[in-house]
């Protein structure tokens, strides 16, 4: 089960400028707040965790470059439509 | 989410992923799905669930609503380049179509692979357009809206 002991998953970024794909230590790696999705446009990169297969893992839109993605958003667990 | 799960062998098998996410902790999606989830769908939810406790996900998107503190119901298609093709956000009350998002996954695809253009509600098989000055004020030549291809 991938990271089932969770404890150390490290904090997950959230919005990451675009054009770093970078440590956390670089400087230029800085919070992003603006709306910046629009069609036609590069995605925004992000980190979250998540849960996988089980366990928890964190995981970098960026990662799935090369697949088409759905990001589906929704307002909450256990709502029903 | 369990109506897009349903159809998740559909998805990869047109080399897309699948990525939800909400509010909600990675710890309430674990007992979301052990406890409610796996009853619905054998498995689980096969996709990652994702947390933007912090909703700053949802703002860069567009979907964070400040007064709920939620993430509104989006739905963003993204290429392999990594480009957002389309995008739809609802209101909570009213839930996804997942046979048009797998319509317009289709649709992106063929754009994609050949150049062509695909008009209104266009499905596999249909025909799709050839973008060129000889088509403009011809459209109506090669396709009927009535008819749909």
């Amino acid at each position: 089960m991938p990271g089932s002991d969770d404890g150390c998953v490290s904090a997950a970024r959230g919005p990451i400028a675009a054009g770093t794909r970078a440590t956390p230590a670089q400087a230029e790696e800085r919070e992003v707040r603006a709306v910046t999705a629009r069609v036609g446009a590069q995605a925004p990169d992000f980190e979250a965790s998540a849960l996988v297969a089980g366990g928890f893992k964190n995981i970098r839109l960026s990662d799935y470059l090369g697949h088409w993605v759905v990001l589906c958003f929704y307002p909450g667990d256990f709502t029903f439509v | 989410m369990t109506a897009v799960a349903a159809r998740y062998a559909e998805l990869r098998a047109l080399d897309v992923e699948v990525l939800s996410v909400s509010t909600d902790s990675r710890f309430v999606h674990k007992i979301w799905q052990t406890d409610e989830l796996e009853r619905m769908i054998s498995g689980g939810v096969p996709f990652p669930m994702l947390s933007d406790q912090s909703g700053r996900i949802g703002e860069v998107y567009g979907v964070y609503d400040d007064a709920g503190g939620v993430d509104l119901r989006g739905r963003f298609l993204i290429d392999p380049d990594g480009v957002i093709q389309a995008m739809e956000i609802l209101t909570p009350a009213v839930g996804r179509n997942v046979d048009e998002l797998i319509r317009q996954v289709h649709a992106f695809q063929h754009v994609r692979a050949t150049g062509e253009v695909t008009p209104s509600g266009w499905r596999p098989g249909q025909t799709a357009l050839h973008p060129s000055p000889d088509l403009a004020g011809a459209v109506w030549k090669v396709w009927r809206p009535e008819a749909g291809h």
